[in-house]
């Protein structure tokens, strides 16, 4: 257990590289209750999260989520979270555990006199089931029918006797389900769940893998590739960036820093030689730094040394070959696309949405 | 816990084994236990020098990054090179295959402050 953000967090149960492989094999179950909670109710409530979102959130339909992100008027991430849409006047943020006062206040803030917000953190607890096991471990224990449940749709369902709210999506890259329950309920779902699987080889895993497996993905981690001097464009989060909406908070920067040029870049690069990159570790190219790393571990899918970082734009080009400097010493290493892992999937709209991503990231 | 009686242990989590002036020296069960999976290495070439409480190489967990303290000044006189290429040995063995260098010992009286199985176990009792 670590403490993070005032919760005590739970990094590893048997070991992250058991967990790490059982997720891609057959599934995990993660407590991630620290997330944070933020509903904005009224009839308002559309106006103030186009205000502001950068994503378009007026494309959602009842039951649908969209991953979308706060910028304050520099452009700069204030979080990265996801919308869900219950109705026309009822939606749900699900914000990063550090971020949550942060953005509540933000919310406050910039539409509290027009739309109703609240902070519903303490009363809500969030397991996530990934793998591709998760279906055939959750239907036997809920009513309605999984297979229909797209991929960022969500519904409302009981496990076992616990009313509980059931996401389609994840952070590891396999097919799986964000579950949201009361808090004080989430131990019963958990059991529930963890009894439901033992015969598909269940494990209960921890923030290590979910780490090791969000970056396997690419997927950004705020606090890492994301705060508040970093724009979603140098994050390659372009695709969740609508200039065309008629405002947001943040707009008017992004657009003039596209029209100047992306300065740097989040590029995936991977290891040469032996050596783990980490977080802050200098990027070099000809002796000269040109970027630095924000997360880097050893791939254990992979099974070698994979990182993220941000590099002036004239370096992010696929196969550019770096230095990073690992404790006095220079390492090689290589731009490469991201995710790291590309999976078969067996879901057909997961798949059609991974592939969407890797095309996003094939940097220019 | 695994703490062999032969061996001796210093506070940084290394086990020795003590032969005449020679230093077997790897990490406890207890040091791979805390660490979790390890997945990356780095130990000194034969020939080079170790100073006694100085990092003479490095080795990495999923999660983290922790140096290797000697606990004698003196040369290394032989390299666990295997290791360096299966560093998931240290989780499997740490007292057996997973020995990391040999040292000959420079000054004797460096090994003074060594801890006993008993005193360590105590120690890392103490620790949590």
């Amino acid at each position: 257990m670590a403490p993070f953000a005032g919760w005590n967090m739970p990094i590893q149960f048997t070991g992250v590289i058991e967990e790490h492989n059982t997720v891609r094999n057959q599934c995990g179950l993660f407590d991630v209750s620290h997330m944070g909670e933020i509903e904005i109710r009224g009839s308002n409530a559309l106006e103030a999260i186009q205000l502001l979102t950068t994503n378009d959130a007026s494309k959602l339909t009842n039951w649908q989520a969209q991953y979308t992100i706060f910028c304050n008027p520099n452009g700069g991430i204030i979080d990265d979270v996801t919308l869900y849409k219950f109705n026309e006047e009822r939606y749900m943020f699900c914000v990063n555990a550090s971020n949550t006062g942060k953005v509540y206040n933000w919310i406050k803030e910039q539409v509290g006199s027009t739309a109703e917000v609240k902070d519903i953190s303490k009363l809500i607890g969030q397991i996530a089931l990934q793998g591709p096991l998760s279906l055939e471990v959750l239907q036997p224990i809920i009513n309605k029918n999984l297979a229909d449940l797209r991929y960022y749709r969500f519904h409302e369902d009981s496990i076992g006797t616990t009313q509980s709210i059931i996401s389609r999506m994840g952070y590891t890259g396999e097919d799986g389900f964000e579950i949201f329950t009361q808090a004080d309920k989430i131990k019963n779902v958990w059991q529930e769940i963890m009894s439901s699987g033992k015969n598909f080889g269940i494990l209960a895993s921890g923030l290590a893998s979910r780490d090791t497996l969000r970056l396997e993905m690419g997927y950004p981690l705020y606090g890492h590739e994301l705060n508040e001097k970093t724009t979603p464009l140098e994050a390659g989060l372009d695709r969740f960036v609508k200039l065309d909406k008629l405002t947001f908070i943040g707009k008017t920067a992004l657009e003039k820093k596209k029209e100047e040029g992306i300065k740097k870049r989040l590029v995936g690069l991977e290891m040469l030689e032996p050596g783990i990159p980490r977080q802050g570790y200098h990027i070099k190219k000809n002796g000269i730094v040109i970027g630095n790393i924000t997360s880097g571990t050893f791939s254990p899918t992979l099974k070698k040394s994979i990182a993220m970082g941000y590099i002036e734009t004239p370096f992010s080009s696929l196969d550019t070959e770096l230095d990073i400097m690992i404790r006095k010493r220079l390492v090689k290493g290589r731009v490469v696309t991201m995710p790291f892992y590309k999976k078969t999937a067996t879901n057909k709209e997961e798949q059609a949405y991974i592939k969407d991503e890797s095309l996003k990231r094939l940097f220019s | 816990m695994d703490f062999p009686e032969d061996l001796k242990y210093t506070k940084e989590h290394e086990w020795i084994k003590i032969e005449d002036t020679m230093a077997t020296i790897g990490i406890t069960d207890h040091a791979q236990d805390s660490l979790g999976d390890i997945v990356y290495l780095e130990l000194p070439r034969e020939g080079a020098k170790v100073i006694k409480d100085e990092p003479f190489g490095v080795v990495e967990s999923v999660k983290s990054v922790s140096d290797l303290c000697s606990p004698a000044s003196g040369s290394v006189v032989e390299v666990n090179d295997a290791l360096v290429d299966s560093p998931e040995v240290i989780n499997d063995d740490p007292y057996g295959e997973a020995w990391m260098i040999k040292v000959e010992i420079g000054n004797p009286g460096d090994l003074d402050d060594v801890l006993s199985a008993e005193e360590y176990q105590k120690y890392i009792e103490e620790e949590k």
